[in-house]
């Protein structure tokens, strides 16, 4: 293993910056826009200089606002989801014209897909050339409407700012998702000296946050009377920092819970009430108690076909109590009978406050306790066999803290990292959940990174596929000391895909066979990263340990058992409860 | 450690009867639900800014809601536009139609008119020139006027509903249409209720 020298350059540094906390005063619309980015409390952002972007970058050079240069826009995006899934706060992303932003998108309608808020600032040719097809021209605003909450195209120096502010504040409020300003270069360019104004969102965005009292009331009753209440806590539950409250709910009234993907961690998995995530590749329990349920609490969901599978056999014989800030989410995949809209955690408040009993649902606590044991999460790994996923994901939970930060491509190695970690936090497990990213792993941890405090582990499990599509970041980590361990489950496959060809298309393996891949560990090397190469059993925890305890950018190559296959699984459109635990019963 | 996922296989398991329909309704599950489609005018006052036109059409596309016309107008308040939408859709998809309508930030406020309301649209005919005098006996049937005529043909203007300009395109058939423009459903509600 070669030692590398620590690039000696401090890029996250505002290089210009002896004028700490001094505000940028405003003199042209860039200066504007980086001005309104202060106000609203920005510390970092994520991007890739360029043509049309360049006016605001010189703007950054004066500024406190962290940028960090990523490799491509793509992690830009990501870094800047995963930042704000992590802190709470607006993630900031920036790129220029062109393929800048077009390279955004992926990010952009990942980001939309799950609720995140992030803000992205694209360069523009100028006014006076948009629609000439000029060079680097694409129709942001047009390409990104149908995957952001909002886009702005900025038209004056004198309102960029306010502009920005209010990309901002729409970002974060209600429920969360992206929105991206898109800047002409003459109006960064042009002179103004007009302070933008605070960001507020725009008049027409009023979200409900208090729910109908008597809609409550008659939730409560229905919660009362239920003989198999279940509680399902969604990806709403982080995003409105609801997990207290909903904890509170769960425990104070003995009722069951399950999660979604995007809601793992509410509620502690290591909890008796808790029944982990439901869904396709959920546990056998979730799957089972949806399922069976009489009454479905469901809270920041919006009912996903992952989670549900086929509509027709979805908790069948549940009503359904729906809390959610979006009206249009109720009733859109499967009919609420007790709708409440409002932010989650003042909801389940109401809630609380109108239950008067809880309900008499001791059988059903006993039959769950019984499909925990009848479907326990187990795997076999013989010593004799390659090495399992599982085992890898086991002993990494082992090996770090429990406050330890998960990224994840998409694939088996997310369904693995989701269902052999034991998570006990909101914000710990992130993820490409609705579009479903592969490449999302690397540069989430790069954004996890910068928001998370200094001693917290940030871990990102990848799959080789997904690992290569977004890899180029690892030079970020390096350049900028990222203390971040990425751990590669590589079975030189798209291995969901061999899954699916393996049990629907007669194992034809067309295009998910990589046939050759890199030798991770010396890539990493050779971007100036510490990498090891896992092979047996008895490897794994000291490389786990050595990668976790260097305090730089680490990526383990576990070269696991290709044969290894995602279950319990229920088929697309199928029913939750026929999911099968091997091949065979699917 | 095991040998791998333990548990009951799928067809030991129980499952309960119920059943939902496609629209995530529980009902009978001996009963074959198909849930009937209805038209229904949506009208959205929106914020008279660049790109919103757009923003609903793409709207309507991606989430494949049946839309039959769509009209846009300017209102007496000049920073603001009406939209004017017939859908096709079941009670649900028409809620859901609304929804995301409103969730548009650009969007003011939506509403579905009641079926009283006073809907109009504008269409021009432009009708074989052969027969001009019953041409315009016919239009003249449908309160429409002839606003050109030449050698070749007659173009009508008609104003009303979706039906009655329906009714007489039928009508014109017999004379041969050369070419056909609509405007869509323009609607107000009716007295003093207001549209949105």
């Amino acid at each position: 293993m070669s030692e590398h020298p620590t690039p000696t350059h401090e890029a996250a540094e505002p290089s210009g910056s002896d004028s700490a906390s001094t505000p940028t005063s405003v003199t042209t619309g860039a200066t504007s826009v980086v001005r309104a980015l202060e106000n609203a409390g920005a510390e970092v952002m994520f991007g890739v200089q360029g043509g049309a972007i360049m006016p605001v970058y010189d703007a950054l050079y004066d500024s406190e606002i962290d940028h960090v240069t990523m490799a491509h826009e793509q992690g830009a995006a990501h870094a800047a989801d995963a930042y704000n899934v992590v802190s709470g706060d607006p993630g900031l992303c920036l790129a220029t014209s062109g393929p800048g932003a077009t390279n955004l998108v992926t990010g952009l309608a990942d980001a939309n897909m799950d609720s995140d808020a992030v803000v992205a600032l694209t360069g523009q040719v100028p006014s006076d050339m948009v629609g000439s097809d000029a060079f680097q021209e694409t129709d942001t605003t047009g390409v990104t409407a149908p995957i952001t909450k909002n886009n702005y195209f900025a038209s004056s120096a004198d309102t960029v700012g306010d502009d920005v502010g209010e990309a901002f504040a729409l970002a974060g409020a209600g429920r969360p998702g992206p929105t991206l300003v898109d800047l002409p270069k003459d109006v960064t360019n042009a002179e103004t000296d007009r302070d933008p104004g605070p960001a507020q969102t725009p008049e027409t965005y009023t979200p409900q946050s208090e729910a109908d009292e008597e809609a409550v009331a008659e939730a409560a009753r229905a919660i009362e009377n239920a003989e198999r209440p279940l509680l399902l806590f969604g990806g709403g539950v982080v995003k409105a920092g609801a997990s207290e409250q909903a904890r509170k709910l769960a425990i104070d009234y003995e009722i069951p819970v399950v999660t979604t993907m995007p809601g793992i961690g509410t509620m502690p998995e290591d909890h008796d009430l808790c029944l982990s995530w439901a869904g396709m590749h959920g546990t056998g329990y979730a799957n089972m108690a949806i399922t069976h349920t009489d009454l479905l609490v469901a809270i920041g969901t919006r009912f996903d076909d992952r989670l549900t599978g086929g509509i027709d056999t979805f908790a069948p014989e549940a009503e359904i109590v729906h809390v959610d800030i979006d009206p249009a989410e109720i009733s859109k995949n499967v009919h609420a009978d007790y709708p409440l809209i409002g932010d989650a955690g003042r909801v389940v408040e109401q809630i609380d406050d109108e239950l008067t009993a809880a309900p008499d649902a001791d059988e059903w606590r006993e039959q769950c306790q019984t499909w925990k044991s009848e479907y326990p999460m187990t795997y076999a790994a013989p010593d004799d066999e390659p090495l399992k996923p599982q085992f890898v994901v086991e002993t990494l939970d082992e090996a770090t803290p429990d406050d330890t930060i998960v990224t994840t491509g998409v694939g088996q190695h997310q369904m693995w990292a989701a269902q052999y970690w034991t998570y006990r936090e909101p914000r710990q497990w992130i993820s490409s959940h609705g579009l479903g990213t592969m490449g999302y792993g690397l540069p989430a941890a790069i954004g996890a990174r910068f928001a998370a405090d200094d001693d917290r582990t940030v871990v990102c499990v990848d799959g080789d596929g997904s690992f290569l599509m977004t890899m180029q970041e690892l030079s970020v980590a390096v350049r900028e000391n990222l203390d971040i361990t990425v751990a590669i489950l590589n079975n030189e496959y798209i291995g969901m895909v061999r899954q699916w060809q393996d049990a629907f298309f007669e194992g034809r393996h067309m295009a998910a066979d990589y046939n050759w891949i890199p030798e991770f560990d010396k890539l990493a090397e050779a971007f100036g990263a510490r990498g090891w190469r896992v092979d047996d059993y008895d490897e794994v925890a000291d490389a786990i340990e050595e990668a976790v305890a260097y305090d730089g950018p680490s990526v383990i190559d576990f070269h696991i058992d290709p044969a290894e296959n995602v279950y319990p699984m229920v088929p697309s459109g199928g029913a939750n409860a026929k999911f099968a635990l091997t091949e065979e019963q699917l | 450690m095991s040998d791998g996922l333990q548990g009951p296989p799928p067809e030991e398991r129980p499952h309960p009867e119920g059943r939902r329909n496609e629209l995530g309704i529980r009902i009978d599950p001996e009963i074959e639900a198909k849930a009937p489609e209805r038209q229904a005018v949506l009208s959205a006052l929106v914020k008279h800014e660049p790109g919103v036109l757009a923003r609903v059409s793409g709207l309507f596309s991606r989430r494949q809601f049946n839309i039959e016309s769509l009209t846009v107008g300017p209102t007496t308040d000049e920073d603001r536009a009406r939209i004017t939408l017939v859908v096709e859709e079941t009670d649900p998809g028409i809620e859901q139609a609304k929804k995301q309508l409103q969730k548009l930030v650009p969007v003011i406020a939506v509403t579905e008119l009641e079926p009283s309301a006073i809907e109009r649209e504008l269409a021009l005919i432009k009708v074989d020139g052969s027969a001009p005098d019953q041409v315009g006996a016919v239009a003249e049937m449908y309160d429409g006027k002839a606003v050109d005529v030449s050698q070749e043909s007659v173009t009508v203007e008609i104003t009303g509903s979706e039906q009655k300009i329906d009714a007489a395109v039928d009508a014109f058939e017999r004379f041969g249409v050369h070419e056909i423009v609509r405007t869509g459903t323009a609607a107000l509600e009716r007295g003093t209720r207001k549209t949105t």
